[in-house]
């Protein structure tokens, strides 16, 4: 599905990456590497890693060896910000919105410190924010408080909240989880325009059918190794995947 | 945005330029000395609520920094004889650096365990005072006011009229952390510190900031205490009384907007200020107590937020 003949620039280049939690090892020497607006699926059982690879990739953690290299820069010590400010952006598993605030001034913190926006106007920034939010189909709900966003606005509205910081790489961290058919068709659809726009994006998901969809490739975890990678076929054929992940 | 502004500047032009007036024409030394007391509670809550308001990380520590104001203004007067400008002026670059020291807690520590924290660093802070000679140790110290400089006519008067400067500092300050992006990345923080880092916002650096400033303007605000009192000993420079006080003042004034903490600090420090004439000094701190009761169990937001209720009823009576 790769748009384009030129050859494949790499985005992010994850090396040897181990992160252990005491004696308990979440990711076990991890080496991947994600393409310029690739379409990126991450699946896995609980607990094989998932998350922590990418908090590992957005910040949050540290890992314990390896490098994270994002777009020719090792970005291993940076903390979170610096790496929204390269271009990495993300969604929670479990929403997190800022309470205190309307949906609007959700994203309006992503623009005020996003440095492309440094030194515009209030007002343009709050433009920004509002075609982010009539793209995302939250316009209506931009002087609304989260408190009354239901499930799958809170996802999109977390989206739209990544998307504010401009980034080339976005992590959506089960965006789908516990929305229903048409919702996770809704979203779906969401990430895919996205994705047109030279946005790569890793999609951590169980609902196989989207990941299925969606990706131009998939990385299996399991344990914090990788016991799979390549197209989504490919990978769902692998016997290992289907013990680990399926349960057959 | 910009009438707001002019509005504002206009107010607090016309707040000095009354304060002024008063000073000239009230011969009665009292109301100033109480007055005092009450601008310089604006400004301790005002200054608090930058960190504990915005930012979420309640500061338990208000006494550290109104005691490291009161003594270095002790210190610069005895060491160097320093006027009061360069008194407050020290202090408040002194606050900054304790507020910075604190600021670095805030890597390891929030909630409870960050309000606890400080007060530790308070006591540490009184205890080394308390037995730091030059500065008179336990048994305080006495200072001898320098005559007063015209236009006042009296120490207190000018005093009086320095705090309420003071006030203007502290609000106009807050004011425009409110109302810039610095003021958004405190409310994201305060709402959730791992979503607004990965939004962008440099979390760190926004509460290193908070601190610095918040500590600045609560040491400035301290600093003239020693001349206010001509005394100064540990145990009331340090006296927790501070702190608790500046929490309640804050919370019931409301922390989401500047007004709030002025709105409190008036109308506690009145209160305090009329029992401590007609009853005793010590029953302020059970009137506190219980006021701070009553609007933790019923306004929660402070008077801010029964204002904003009333407002938005009416708005909708309205419609």
């Amino acid at each position: 599905m790769t748009s384009s003949n030129a050859p494949e620039a790499s985005l992010l280049r994850i090396d040897a990456l181990t992160r252990s939690f005491g004696g308990f090892v979440a990711l076990d020497n991890i080496s991947v590497e994600i393409r310029k607006g690739e379409r990126f699926g991450l699946i896995g059982p609980n607990g094989s890693g998932k998350t922590t690879l990418v908090n590992c990739i957005s910040g949050a953690l540290r890992p314990n060896k390896g490098t994270v290299l994002f777009r020719d820069e090792d970005i291993t010590p940076l903390p979170p910000n610096q790496r929204a400010h390269r271009g990495i952006a993300r969604s929670f598993q479990i929403p997190r919105p800022f309470r205190s605030m309307t949906v609007l001034e959700n994203l309006m913190v992503a623009l005020d410190f996003a440095p492309g926006h440094l030194l515009e106007l209030a007002t343009h920034r709050r433009d920004a924010a509002m075609s982010i939010l009539t793209r995302m189909g939250l316009a209506s709900k931009a002087n609304e408080a989260t408190a009354t966003l239901t499930q799958v606005e809170l996802r999109k509205m977390e989206l739209a909240r990544a998307m504010a910081t401009g980034p080339k790489l976005l992590i959506s961290d089960e965006a789908m989880a516990g929305l229903s058919t048409s919702e996770v068709d809704e979203v779906l659809d969401l990430l895919m325009s996205l994705a047109g726009e030279d946005i790569a994006i890793i999609m951590i998901e169980h609902i196989m059918q989207a990941v299925m969809r969606f990706s131009e490739r998939v990385m299996c975890l399991d344990a914090g190794r990788i016991i799979a990678i390549g197209a989504p076929a490919e990978v769902m054929a692998n016997a290992r995947v289907q013990e680990a992940y399926l349960g057959a | 945005m910009h009438r707001s502004n002019i509005a504002f500047w206009t107010g607090a032009a016309v707040f000095l330029a009354a304060v002024f007036v008063l000073t000239r024409t009230i011969g009665n030394e009292y109301p100033f000395f109480a007055g005092y007391v009450i601008l310089q509670f604006v400004v301790l809550s005002v200054a608090w609520s930058i960190l504990g308001g915005y930012a979420g990380y309640v500061n338990f520590g208000t006494n550290a920094f109104f005691g490291v104001g009161v003594y270095t203004a002790v210190l610069l007067v005895e060491a160097f004889g320093a006027p009061l400008g360069v008194q407050i002026a020290v202090a408040a670059l002194v606050g900054s650096l304790l507020g910075l020291g604190v600021g670095l807690l805030t890597m390891r520590m929030r909630g409870i365990f960050f309000s606890i924290a400080t007060i530790a660093l308070a006591i540490i802070i009184e205890t080394s005072v308390t037995n730091w000679r030059f500065v008179g140790g336990a048994a305080g110290i006495q200072l001898q006011r320098p005559p007063v400089t015209p236009p006042f006519d009296s120490y207190v008067k000018m005093l009086f009229f320095v705090q309420a400067l003071l006030v203007v500092i502290a609000v106009a300050t807050t004011r425009s952390i409110q109302n810039s992006r610095i003021g958004r990345g405190l409310q994201a923080l305060r709402d959730d510190e791992l979503a607004a880092e990965c939004t962008g916002v440099p979390t760190l650096r926004l509460k290193l900031l908070a601190c610095a400033i918040s500590g600045a303007l609560i040491s400035a605000g301290g600093a003239p205490a020693a001349m206010y009192l001509q005394y100064a000993d540990p145990s009331s420079a340090f006296n927790l009384n501070y702190s608790v006080s500046v929490l309640a003042m804050s919370l019931i004034g409301g922390t989401s907007h500047w007004v709030g903490p002025v709105l409190g600090a008036i109308l506690l420090g009145v209160t305090q200020q009329l029992l401590a004439v007609t009853i005793s000094s010590e029953v302020n701190v059970l009137v506190l107590g219980i006021m701070l009761v009553l609007f933790v169990v019923a306004a929660p937001k402070g008077i801010i937020g029964l204002l904003r209720r009333q407002s938005s009823l009416r708005a909708k009576d309205r419609s």
